[in-house]
């Protein structure tokens, strides 16, 4: 148990930071607008979630995502204004009815590759944006669906006030992350990864590649519904442009800055993404501007994130520490062979050929 | 008899890779496809893997027809294979890749994953047991922590038959395992390769090294633009007329 | 019937417009195995380019969308200096991050220098005339000739020039073809030039009778990679038959079916191409 502790010290003080930073945020936050910040902070980060298991884990660089969010927010939203549904009713409809629709997505978007795939999904978020503002009779169109309902209360449990809205999301976040975690290191986890790596290989190990595809794009769509609804009973207020392109690729943003295929990126990045957008304030229409380039340099110079570049860095610096205190590292046997790579010893290398 | 086509054949647009084989292998054999370049070998491999799909002809293994499953199906069936260029997962270690190598076996889905159950504490044991076990087998089990872009060219050549092993096949395609590696290595490579025969699995081996081929393959099969031309021991083969040509026609190979 | 041969000459000059744009992707497609999601905004910015060159230094029409042409060109070049090119090694998914960054930045930076508000290139031409019974505008004449005429000028260029034919070479046959001694670089920056410089006049000829705003080159783009998905992506014969059929689509589309879900006409086509044949209508790959 304590080599257990040990082994994965960091992740616990991560989550203990999280948890008591999340939980007194609200008490020490200096000032209420941080607070609508850091919720709406939130609900993007279990989206973001969402895109990770893709992006990050299946490596299939899917657009829809603001598709999925939208679909979420206005299925929960149109149960509770038009059918007077509960929102504790509405928000697993509105996740499944999502999850529902991303299988289909994904039945035909992963028969293609490449290219095609990212086209193909950027294509279906259009239609789903396009159907959310043209369907005016069902969606309000352009103006938009107004005066969605607050979060019903569970029992004495309110959800009037900012604070308590606040915790709402933030206890789904955890309840995410507690998710992305399991299947981060679990088998299944290692699954997603190894088709991020190497389709072929995997499906040559007996792996369904396409399954697997769909069941992370499953999750990944069920979370984003969720976070859809959390948004809708959060602002109370919908329009079609919370379906467009443009937000998929604030997601795809946030990601690459906190770091894909990381359980702690997602949040990470969301969050330093929202402290830039804070500090500019006053020149937000420079706001993309920054974030256009900000998305350049990021995969030009950090493709693996605040998160993956901090690993990195981990790496490099225990690298150095062990090699200073063994004095020659790696000491196992066949180190120093050839080429400076390790492996099992060779008695010369008379011919290596091209291969 | 462990795996047989027939008529098996393979078109590229208007190129035709491979020419109505027949070809059996049989339980427990080592059996050879020579052929020089371009012939079809990997082709053929590619086909009888389920990596590609054959143009025409039938695929039977273990006496069951698998010509149209899926590739997962045939790793599944018991049909391990490695790739002519080193295929392995390379942004994570030697152990790693071994472990997502035994995901076929077992069972675990989303919610083992989320609930942590027994299941998938049992399972991910399994596989990091079986992954050591392979290690041993092939000889790399001190590098098991060493990121897979950090071992050497043979190394990595013995843990793509690792991986292919830790499926538990029943047979095993092993495309050009020697390429690109020294004598001695070789040496090591061919007893590799007869401990596998030895621990009861069926391999079928693709080389260019003739004197490897000669010593360790029972029966070899003869591609040449992408049609059997010859089918025997490794004696019979050598001292086939057409093999004689078909090769001083070629390119010559070591 | 007179409705229908209206439409037949309003979906010529809407494929021609994204015949122009189309183009220029499938040519950087082929070149750089980029999707560059930027293209749309470049034809944006060569609109404002025009624009400007009309209202605020009350330049000719033709000479505005000439100059648009060279500046463009230029943006083309730089782009691919300072993002695509230093990127040519990362992996494809990087690649179309950093075009949709590089569309993201210019759509921004166009709000921040220009605003949010639509304009209108003040049209020069905007007489009806009528040909063989059909009644259409000046301005969509010059579209449809100027389209054909740039065309036209493509095709010799890359026919009868070695670098053009080097460009056509490239991007039809990424792998298989021996290109020794080519001057890789110089072939990338002059696909870009050439790219953009389509992009900008198809603006400039659309200009005015389409509105100009930050964020017109969304949908637009958007069209282009249907078409380019249609045509088989890489493909120059394919671009242009793809643009043409979406623009009829379109437009026959809005005329009898329902203008309001024109736009998804687009985007359905490509849905249903690729749930058929998921690598494409003209696909070479084998498997
Ligand atoms: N995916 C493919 N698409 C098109 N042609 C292919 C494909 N794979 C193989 N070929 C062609 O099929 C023929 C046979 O190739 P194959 O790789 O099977 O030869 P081989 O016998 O393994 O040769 P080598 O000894 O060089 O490995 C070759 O002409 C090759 O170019
Ligand atoms: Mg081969």
């Amino acid at each position: 148990m304590l080599s257990f502790l040990k082994e994965h010290k960091f992740k616990f003080i991560g989550y203990g930071l999280l948890l008591i930073i999340g939980i007194i945020f609200p008490i020490v936050s200096p000032n209420r607008y941080y607070l609508t910040v850091a919720t709406l902070g939130f609900i993007y980060a279990i989206a973001v979630y969402g895109l990770n298991l893709i992006v990050g884990y299946l490596g299939q660089l899917s657009l829809a995502q603001a598709g999925f969010f939208g679909l979420g927010a206005y299925t929960s939203g149109l149960l509770m204004l038009k059918l007077d549904l509960n929102f504790w009713l509405a928000l697993p409809l509105a996740a499944i009815i999502t999850t529902i629709l991303a299988v289909l997505v994904g039945l035909i978007s992963f028969r293609t590759k490449g290219h095609y795939f990212v086209i193909l999904t950027l294509c279906i978020g259009v239609i789903i944006n396009l159907v959310i503002e043209k369907w005016d009779s069902l969606t309000g169109g352009v103006r938009g669906l107004i005066g969605i309902p607050l979060p019903n209360p569970i029992g004495p449990l309110e959800f009037k006030t900012l604070e308590s809205q606040y915790y709402l999301v933030f206890v789904f976040l955890l309840i995410t992350i507690y998710v992305m975690n399991r299947i981060s290191s679990s088998l299944l986890g290692r699954t997603f990864r190894s088709i991020r790596n190497s389709e072929d290989l995997a499906s040559t190990l007996g792996i369904n590649v396409m399954y697997n595809k769909l069941l992370g794009f499953a999750i990944a769509a069920f979370f984003t519904g969720i976070a859809g609804a959390l948004y809708a009973s959060y602002i109370r207020f919908l329009g079609p442009e919370i379906s467009t392109h443009h937000l998929t690729f604030e997601f795809l943003l946030f990601l690459l800055i906190g770091g894909q295929a990381t359980v702690a990126g997602p949040l990470v990045g969301t969050l330093i993404a929202s402290v830039i957008t804070e500090s500019l304030q006053f020149a937000q229409e420079y706001r993309m501007v920054i974030f256009g380039l900000m998305l350049i340099l990021i995969v030009r110079f950090f493709p693996g994130g605040a998160v993956g570049e901090a690993r990195k860095l981990k790496v490099k610096v225990t690298d150095f520490y062990n090699r200073r205190k063994a004095g020659n590292y790696p000491s196992g046997p066949g180190a120093g062979s050839s080429k400076g790579k390790l492996g099992v010893p060779s008695k010369g290398e008379s011919h290596v050929t091209k291969n | 008899m462990l795996l047989k086509t027939e008529h098996l054949t393979k078109n590229f647009g208007g190129l035709t890779a491979l020419n109505k084989v027949d070809f059996e292998i049989n339980e427990g054999e080592l059996v050879a496809i020579i052929g020089p370049n371009g012939a079809g070998k990997s082709t053929f491999f590619n086909v009888i893997s389920g990596f590609y799909r054959p143009s025409s002809g039938t695929i039977k293994f273990m006496g069951k027809e698998i010509t149209n499953l899926e590739t997962h199906n045939f790793a599944r069936l018991g049909i391990g294979r490695t790739f002519q260029t080193t295929h392995l997962f390379t942004d994570s270690t030697v152990l790693d890749n071994l472990i997502i190598g035994y995901r076929s076996k077992t069972k675990m889905g989303f919610f083992d994953a989320i609930f942590y159950s027994p299941r998938s504490r049992r399972e991910e044991n399994m596989c990091r047991e079986k992954a050591e076990e392979i290690l041993d087998f092939i000889g790399l089990l001190e590098f098991k922590n060493y990121p897979v872009a950090n071992i050497s060219q043979e190394a990595a050549k013995r843990l793509a038959i690792g991986l292919a092993l830790v499926t538990e096949p029943r047979l095993l395609l092993l495309d050009e395992p020697a390429a690109g590696i020294n004598h001695g290595e070789t040496t090591n490579l061919a007893n590799l390769i007869k401990k596998i025969q030895q621990s009861g699995i069926t391999v079928c081996l693709i080389e260019h090294k003739m004197k490897m081929v000669m010593n360790l393959a029972e029966k070899i099969m003869v591609l040449n633009y992408g049609t059997k031309i010859a089918e025997g021991t490794p004696k019979e083969v050598s001292e086939n007329e057409r093999v004689i040509e078909a090769y001083l026609g070629g390119v010559e190979h070591a | 019937m007179d409705l229908f041969l209206q439409q037949i000459v309003n979906g010529l000059t809407l494929g021609c417009i994204y015949c122009l744009v189309a183009l220029g992707l499938t040519l950087i497609y082929g070149i750089m195995e980029v999707p560059n999601f930027a293209h749309g905004h470049f034809y944006m910015i060569g609109a404002y380019v025009t624009f400007f060159m009309m209202t605020l230094y009350g330049l000719n029409y033709w000479l505005s969308a000439i100059i648009a042409g060279i500046v463009l060109a230029i943006l083309g070049v730089l782009l691919e200096r300072l993002v695509f090119h230093p990127m040519r090694h990362t992996p494809a998914t990087n690649k179309f991050i950093a075009a949709v960054g590089a569309m993201l930045f210019l759509e921004a930076l166009a709000r921040v220098l220009w605003g949010s508000d639509y304009r209108n290139i003040p049209s020069v031409y905007d007489n009806v005339v009528q040909i063989a019974g059909i009644r259409t505008t000046e301005q969509k004449l010059i579209i449809i000739i100027g389209a054909f005429v740039l065309m036209a000028a493509l095709y010799v260029f890359i026919k009868k020039t070695l670098i053009g034919s080097t460009i056509e070479a490239m991007a039809q046959n990424r792998d298989g073809a021996s290109l020794v001694g080519i001057d890789v670089n110089r072939v990338a920056m002059l696909t870009f030039a050439v790219a953009s410089l389509l992009a900008a006049a198809a603006a400039s000829l659309s200009g005015p009778i389409f509105l100009v705003y930050p964020g017109m080159g969304n949908i637009i783009i958007m069209k282009a990679f249907v078409i380019i998905v249609i045509g088989g992506m890489g493909s120059i014969p394919g671009a242009v038959i793809g643009a043409f059929i979406l623009g009829m689509a379109e437009t026959m589309g809005a005329t009898y079916i329902s203008s309001s879900y024109k736009d998804i006409v687009a985007f359905a086509i490509l849905v249903l191409i690729l749930s058929i044949r998921p690598s494409g209508l003209f696909a070479r790959g084998v498997r």
